[in-house]
């Protein structure tokens, strides 16, 4: 039977030494089994190498950073519907969630799905908000204190045992070991991030994530759980490895029952030497190691696609422990008229 | 004791923990003692077929099992910390 052909829309196509998901997700939609793809992809930067790579992403658009505001998103996306008759968008990225979620109604009288947590969701499981999140839910999370200014630094000698992480709100963490360090840090991340900066208590032990689909109605659709076994300068995973720790998946099916996830997410968790789970983030959406969940057997890209729409989808219940990724760089060879096209026109 | 649930041990000597993602590499005799175990063999037991196969002392044999299985507890490798003891 001929499978039916989605035109999807992806973001996150920089595939650098802090990658975005886009191309990981991209590979997980060219090998389901439900559908063809064309890909879309959306790049904000010209450099991104996802544009290039022609045998991953079909056509590229650019589009507007999230700042220039959603009227100017929605009315590219207009644009880039009206030729590419686009079925489903996955954005990647935190920073450009909410204003698709806020344009999820907008576009989907345009007959584009997403499958996006909610504005609640997105907004609860913020950095700013995560201890409120686990009293409200019942999860394990390092005391965090919100910083708006430098003059609160002081205090934290009483309130924390050093040394503390330092965060920006959407990206960047440090670890400082004193209040000077904090207050260099709260510089360093402020001025590139903005405010508030949230001040965690540094749980010692081992690392691990997870990523997984909830349904919006409490089920866990596909869950994997894997611990970082090469780690980048930027704290990026650089190799994995899957793993079955039953504890991580429990905590995982109760963060879907209990909030009623929507959508792609990745939970940061930490485990100390007394086997404690903590939840250090929660990230709404796909990570960049997503292609590893595919490779043990949990298209999780393809089931987000189903969900956004309506597809009768079932759920993942295992996969394959002990498989790895191992990231690579490789330089692509590039005629400098296509950078200048995308440069100049924002469509290659 | 016994060696934790679905640890993989390979035949070069790699021990896989699925729960942690931690691998470890052990020697041959290390591989033959945790199949050892896996079998459900008695502390002395282990002894006896390692003294049967190689020249060496009881009262050695008897501390490296000890600092080796030590070492398995230590990774979460090994269970049944109370059957140890007993």
């Amino acid at each position: 039977m001929k499978k039916r052909k989605l035109n999807i829309a992806v973001t996150g196509l920089n595939a650098i030494d802090s990658p975005g998901p886009g191309i990981s997700v991209i590979r997980g939609l060219r090998e389901a089994d439900s559908f063809d793809v064309r890909i879309i992809g959306l790049s904000y930067e010209s450099l991104e190498p996802g544009i290039y790579m022609h045998n991953v992403v079909d056509k590229t658009y650019q589009i507007p950073y999230p700042s220039a505001g959603t009227d100017t998103l929605l009315a590219r996306l207009e644009y880039i519907h009206e030729i590419e008759k686009l079925d489903v968008i996955i954005p990647n990225f935190d920073a450009e969630l909410f204003p698709f979620i806020k344009l999820e109604h907008k576009l989907k009288a345009m007959g584009i799905q997403m499958f996006l947590p909610t504005a609640r969701q997105f907004e609860e499981r913020q950095k700013v908000n995560l201890n409120t999140f686990g009293e409200k839910y019942g999860i394990h999370v390092p005391k965090c204190k919100i910083l708006f200014d430098l003059s609160a630094v002081h205090s934290l000698s009483s309130e924390f045992v050093f040394p503390v992480v330092v965060k920006g709100k959407f990206y960047d963490a440090s670890i400082a070991y004193n209040t000077d360090q904090v207050r260099s840090y709260y510089n360093k991340i402020s001025a590139k991030w903005g405010l508030p900066i949230i001040i965690q208590e540094f749980i010692h032990g081992t690392e691990f994530n997870v990523t997984g689909l909830g349904d919006g109605k409490g089920n866990t659709m596909a869950a994997v759980a894997m611990r970082k076994q090469y780690i980048t300068d930027k704290g990026k995973a650089w190799g994995g490895i899957s793993i079955a720790d039953e504890k991580i998946l429990g905590m995982t099916r109760k963060f879907l029952k209990n909030t009623k996830w929507r959508g792609g997410f990745e939970l940061e968790l930490m485990k100390n030497k007394d086997n404690e789970l903590y939840l250090l983030e929660i990230n709404p959406r796909l990570p960049a190691w997503i292609y590893l969940a595919v490779g043990v057997g949990q298209n999780i890209p393809e089931a987000l696609v189903n969900l956004a729409l309506g597809n009768k989808v079932v759920p993942y219940k295992d996969y394959m422990v002990g498989k790895m990724f191992i990231r690579y760089a490789w330089d692509m060879i590039v005629d400098r008229e296509e950078f200048e096209q995308i440069s100049v026109t924002g469509e290659l | 004791m016994k060696i934790s649930k679905n640890v993989a041990v390979s035949d070069a000597g790699l021990v896989f923990n699925p729960v942690t993602g931690e691998s470890f590499s052990a020697n041959p005799i290390g591989i033959e003692i945790i199949n050892l175990i896996r079998e459900g063999k008695s502390h002395k037991t282990i002894i006896d077929s390692i003294l049967a196969k190689y020249i060496t002392e009881s009262s050695t044999v008897e501390k490296d099992l000890h600092d080796f299985t030590d070492v398995l507890r230590h990774f979460n490798l090994l269970e049944d910390h109370e059957e140890k003891k007993a």
